[in-house]
């Protein structure tokens, strides 16, 4: 990104002046080296963002921004309803409520390592991956209704893990405010035989060792200790979202045409939040939210069968879950007055600080969890929502690491067999059904996440807690 | 005489196809297989099965590009399937399309990726000299 475009506020903050038909700033967290790498599209597109009607305060670009659809991957935008704010499709991505939790096992990095093959093999042989890989679970009408209403809390009563999950999810587990009437035919067949698939891409299933802490207290109060062993689940709302996403990104062109809303893009399309096609898309997405909600807390359970199986000592707690791909109602003090406005995610995840009422009981007092997920072989993070991060950046953080290489270029650059050898010798099984998948997902084509937390960590938007290193990575 | 193919182009997250052909029915045809590809190798899918699809045919023809790349996704992702031939009809208020394939056979084709979406990035569907072009950036 050209530099000379930015006013630098400090060391990690930039920022964009409204000018021409922007009505908000746009806020950029990043250090100097990030921001020079980053895509100058990813300006260009917030900028755009603050274009639509109803935006609160600025549109904010988290660390591992880079070029979306419409709006920037790592990208935040709030819309007031009560000044004609608006919902974006784009703005949430198709891959709704996309996100990632960890679970703590007890068990140490002596004590997995020993079984790590068969572990590798039972996890990949109970958890469908990739496409063409079917679930064995088939919803019945009744039970797609009951799951787009109930979320995790509805797989937790299917006999899908523990009550004491559901504390530790994002709105306990169950998105309230879910209008499955507005979810299609087509969306639900998608996800008909989805339940509890992983999907592909960047999605995976990782054993990780917690191999660095740097906040001591919230670790501890998160249960995480040095040289002990954590699961990772990364995935979302699978064919059901999918489907949602582009349906309305459809739904909303039309839409903001009719309300005579300008667009600077068409992937930016939108609808008043008061409107028709706003309401009904706002119900479909909290729908697939529960979605993605019940589809990891599924996977859980079948991870924990299978840690039952190999580690009869183990007792799998879930330690928290975020998603980074949402829309949420949430209440924010802009310049001193409590709001409620609606908080678009893309590629970001909320950040609550120290006693936000949303945060468990258990870790209220430290701030709320914040899950990075690296990619395949390199490190994962966990951080923690700050007391700044509120007036920073609207509660939010970045997600991730983000490609940093296009999937041909990943191609041409190495094959997938080298990169499972690679991977193998520093430590890493992995298993994928397929080798192009791995060379297109190898970790030397994604961004330093590294650098990533580091500025996020600076920025003060999230503090950094600890590294999580994988040592076996399920590939869709 | 204009030959119909079809490539990729270069997205940093996610994946452009494109299709060629001497008129918008055979560069539509081609972005269908372009799409198969971001998958698996086309000459690995077998034409065992036909599937018609129809769509409405609002006159724009970028917009009618997404939809119907979308309705080719959709039929992917609930019949387990993958098209290697695909041609496709288009009429002033409708476009018709034929697709052969086979079920997806995971030690067959080693499919490397899910497509999720089509999207309006880098969308263009335009006669370029002789020839026709279609395309779009899919989200993976």
């Amino acid at each position: 990104m050209d530099i000379k475009k930015l006013e630098r506020v400090d060391e990690t903050v930039w920022r964009i002046p409204p000018k021409g038909k922007m009505r908000a700033p746009v806020l950029i967290f990043a250090d100097e080296e990030l921001i020079r790498e980053m895509d100058d599209k990813v300006a260009e597109q917030a900028s755009n963002v603050t274009t639509l009607p109803g935006i609160v305060g600025a549109c904010y670009v988290m660390p591992d921004a880079h070029w979306g659809y419409g709006f920037p991957i790592g990208g935040v935008a709030a819309f007031d309803a009560e000044e004609g704010g608006v919902i974006s499709a784009g703005g949430v991505g198709f891959d709704i409520s996309c996100g990632v939790r960890t679970l703590r096992t007890g068990l140490t990095r002596e004590e997995v390592e020993e079984a790590a093959e068969p572990l590798a093999n039972a996890l990949y042989a109970s958890v469908p991956v990739g496409l063409g890989s079917r679930s064995k679970i088939s919803l019945s009408d009744k039970e797609m209704e009951a799951m787009l209403e109930g979320g995790a809390e509805w797989a937790v009563a299917q006999g899908y893990g523990k009550k004491t999950d559901l504390e530790r999810i994002e709105e306990h587990g169950r998105r309230r405010g879910a209008m499955p009437s507005e979810v299609s035919a087509y969306a639900r067949e998608r996800q008909r035989r989805e339940m509890g698939t992983l999907g592909s891409g960047n999605h995976y299933l990782e054993v990780q060792v917690v191999d660095e802490i740097y906040d001591p207290k919230a670790a501890e109060s998160f249960g995480l200790k040095q040289g002990e062993v954590v699961i990772t689940i990364h995935c979302g709302s699978r064919g059901l979202g999918h489907q949602i996403g582009t349906e309305y990104l459809k739904k909303m062109q039309q839409a903001a045409k009719e309300h005579g809303i300008e667009l600077p893009d068409r992937e930016l399309a939108c609808a008043p939040l008061k409107s028709k096609v706003g309401q009904s898309y706002l119900g479909a997405m909290r729908a697939a939210i529960n979605c993605a909600l019940a589809n990891r807390q599924i996977i859980t359970h079948w991870v924990r069968q299978v840690f039952a199986e190999l580690f009869p000592k183990a007792e799998l707690d879930l330690i928290y879950d975020v998603s980074h791909n949402t829309c949420k109602e949430e209440t924010h003090v802009i310049e001193g007055k409590k709001r409620r406005l609606f908080v678009h995610r893309k590629g970001a995840t909320r950040a609550f600080g120290p006693g936000h009422p949303e945060i468990p009981q258990a870790f209220r007092s430290i701030g709320q969890p914040v899950i990075i997920g690296g990619s395949m072989g390199t490190a994962s993070y966990i951080l923690v929502g700050t007391e700044q991060s509120e007036a920073l950046s609207l509660s939010s953080a970045c997600h991730g690491a983000g490609r940093a290489m296009s999937r041909n270029q990943a191609l041409k650059a190495w094959t997938g067999q080298e990169i499972v050898e690679q991977l193998r010798r520093r430590g890493v099984i992995v298993r994928s059904p397929s080798l192009r998948g791995v060379a297109e997902e190898a970790p030397q084509a994604y961004k330093n996440v590294d650098k990533v937390v580091r500025a996020a960590d600076q920025a003060k938007i999230a503090k950094l807690v600890a590294r999580l290193r994988p040592i076996l990575c399920i590939k869709g | 005489m204009a030959r119909a193919r079809w490539d990729h182009f270069e997205h940093m997250a996610d994946v452009g196809v494109r299709g060629y052909g001497a008129t918008p029915e055979e560069a539509f045809a081609q972005a269908a297989l372009a799409l198969t590809a971001v998958i698996t190798s086309v000459d690995e899918v077998a034409p065992r099965e036909r599937l018609e699809i129809e769509l409405e045919n609002s006159g724009d023809l970028e917009l009618l590009l997404v939809d119907f790349l979308n309705a080719v996704i959709y039929e992917m992702a609930v019949r387990g399937m993958l098209f290697g031939k695909v041609e496709v009809h288009l009429a002033k208020d409708h476009l018709k399309a034929s697709l052969w394939g086979e079920r997806v056979d995971r030690a067959k084709h080693r499919p490397a990726v899910e497509v999720k979406g089509a999207t309006y990035t880098q969308l263009k569907v335009a006669q370029e000299g002789e020839l026709w072009v279609a395309q779009c950036v899919v989200d993976v």
